[in-house]
């Protein structure tokens, strides 16, 4: 199984997280949606597979290029 | 002959000092007002924004804690305790914000303030999307073919059966396009209700949503009010507003180009005598989707809005002072000729491609000084851009005495304004100005969404 890091592509806060470890997602699939600069920034799976760790939660502050999930394809 | 004196209820109010409950571009705004008019304000700012040019502008600055706008911007009892010790006798709320939330402006005059905008009734009646469409229905508006308050999947069979597809799920509460849904068909529109209800509950705080006919390719056209408090409206035309990112506007102009002229006029007039009927103050805007000659009311926004230079431009009126002198019980200013072509871009801090929003300091930024072009800003060089507030950069207005002019400003003062430390929309813009539909004035809402889904790249600038 591949191991694969989901990466917020803004600095911003975790506005709501839609998808549950343990999910199947498919590739292109909304897992979170991030604030920023009142916009709301999806964060989508890179690809197909089971969401195995969700590593930020609601309000939570999140950096450019930071790892807020992990898929196992 | 002499008139009995007329019968008001508002006596004037003397205002010597505002309190801008606001930040950025629209706080220096009004900072610029005030001190035009002679009177004090009061900026407040978090520390993100301790930085910003009109906290020196204005007559007194106060820090705010927190960062987030809920804990800042948006904390009425830290904002209404700042005009109670700072000795304001007004607040102007912007836009944005808590502008349009009549609890807030209660307070205000609850604490013996004035608030500059609409009688806080207004602000609940319009604010209410479905309500306010009713409102102006009656009143003789014309609106496209919608519903009231969807609360079951039944119900929404109903009535899409009757408006037909496609047709849009709106969020009651909400604004700036957050939770629409477009649905073709029959069989799409449970899970859309589905979704915009969520999105409207967590968003808005209210599950209530309902449906409209969708109009392909529509134009944003909107039209400014003024009413004062002695039972007088009148309009300053319109502004076209078609081009759009994410349903927020990017670039603002008036007149609005390639529209019939009498069709115009005869809308904002019927607005504006709807307003001075319904006993409407202050400032507001009529928003409207325009479609092969038809128009349909779409909200109303009761507050400035960011695009009022545009009006400001072609009138001569100052909106801002126009919305002081009214709150203080003034009466309307002489009506104003439309004169030459304004245009308005929104320089965001998001990237040209992918409308990413980014965060930085500015480590330069050097608006440009040219003839016809105004800057509005509340930035500066040195000055953080953070992710707790909006991405708007600044707003460059050019006017010219035709459209091509005025386009043809905004196309240098793009290319002449200076920023580095976060990434802009600057290219983008510049390929909406250069695209040849929209110098012809063949424009719609989705014009922006299909130039970036061509795929083609946005050339640099």
């Amino acid at each position: 199984m591949a191991r694969q890091d989901v990466e917020s592509e803004v600095t911003g806060n975790v506005w709501k997280v839609l998808k549950s470890v343990g999910d199947s997602v498919a590739e292109g699939e909304v897992i979170m949606i991030l604030e920023s600069m009142k916009m709301e920034i999806p964060v989508e799976s890179p690809a197909s597979g089971t969401l195995s760790q969700v590593l930020v939660e609601p309000e939570e502050q999140v950096e450019e290029d930071q790892v807020v999930a992990v898929i196992e394809s | 002959m002499t008139q009995p004196e007329q019968q008001t209820s508002s006596q004037p109010r003397a205002i010597r000092k505002i309190l801008i409950a606001n930040r950025g571009a629209i706080a220096r705004r009004i900072v610029r007002a005030c001190n035009e008019l002679g009177l004090e304000s009061v900026v407040v700012h978090t520390s993100v924004d301790a930085h910003a040019p009109y906290i020196d502008e204005a007559s007194e600055a106060h820090a705010l804690r927190g960062l987030r706008p809920a804990d800042s911007y948006l904390d009425q009892e830290q904002l209404l305790g700042i005009a109670r010790t700072s000795g304001a006798d007004a607040v102007h709320p912007g836009y944005g914000f808590l502008s349009e939330n009549a609890g807030f402006a209660q307070k205000v005059i609850d604490a013996g303030l004035t608030f500059i905008g609409p009688d806080p009734v207004w602000l609940e009646r319009m604010g209410d999307k479905v309500n306010a469409r009713r409102i102006m229905a009656e009143q003789g508006m014309p609106v496209f073919d919608g519903s009231d308050f969807i609360t079951d999947l039944a119900t929404a069979h109903e009535v899409a059966q009757t408006i037909g597809f496609p047709l849009v799920v709106k969020p009651s509460g909400g604004g700036g396009g957050m939770g629409m849904q477009v649905v073709e068909q029959m069989d799409a529109l449970e899970s859309a209700l589905t979704q915009a209800q969520a999105v409207a509950a967590a968003a808005f705080g209210s599950s209530d949503v309902y449906l409209e006919r969708w109009i392909a390719r529509p134009r944003h056209i909107e039209y400014q009010i003024l009413a004062d408090e002695h039972g007088n409206a009148m309009h300053l035309y319109e502004r076209e507003c078609s081009i759009q990112r994410r349903h927020q506007k990017l670039i603002e102009e008036s007149p609005a180009p390639g529209i019939d002229a009498s069709l115009l006029r005869e809308q904002a007039e019927r607005g504006a005598e709807i307003c001075a009927r319904l006993g409407y103050n202050n400032v507001g805007t009529l928003e409207t989707l325009y479609s092969d000659g038809s128009s349909g009311f779409l909200e109303m926004n009761t507050r400035i809005q960011v695009e009022h230079g545009v009006t400001e431009e072609v009138t001569g009126v100052d909106l801002v002072q126009q919305q002081i002198l009214l709150a203080a019980g003034g009466r309307l200013p002489e009506p104003a000729e439309l004169s030459g072509h304004a245009i308005e871009v929104r320089l965001y801090a998001e990237d040209s491609q992918t409308l990413m929003p980014s965060t930085g300091v500015l480590r330069i930024f050097q608006p440009p000084q040219l003839f016809g072009v105004r800057v509005e800003t509340g930035y500066q060089q040195g000055q953080e851009v953070s992710p707790y507030y909006d991405a708007l950069l600044a707003k460059i207005i050019a006017k010219g005495r035709t459209r091509e002019q005025a386009i043809g400003r905004a196309v240098v003062a793009l290319q002449a304004f200076t920023i580095q430390g976060v990434q802009t929309n600057a290219a983008l813009l510049l390929r909406v100005l250069r695209d040849t539909a929209f110098l012809r004035g063949d424009i719609d809402t989705g014009m922006v969404a299909r130039i970036l889904r061509s795929g083609q790249r946005i050339p640099a600038l």
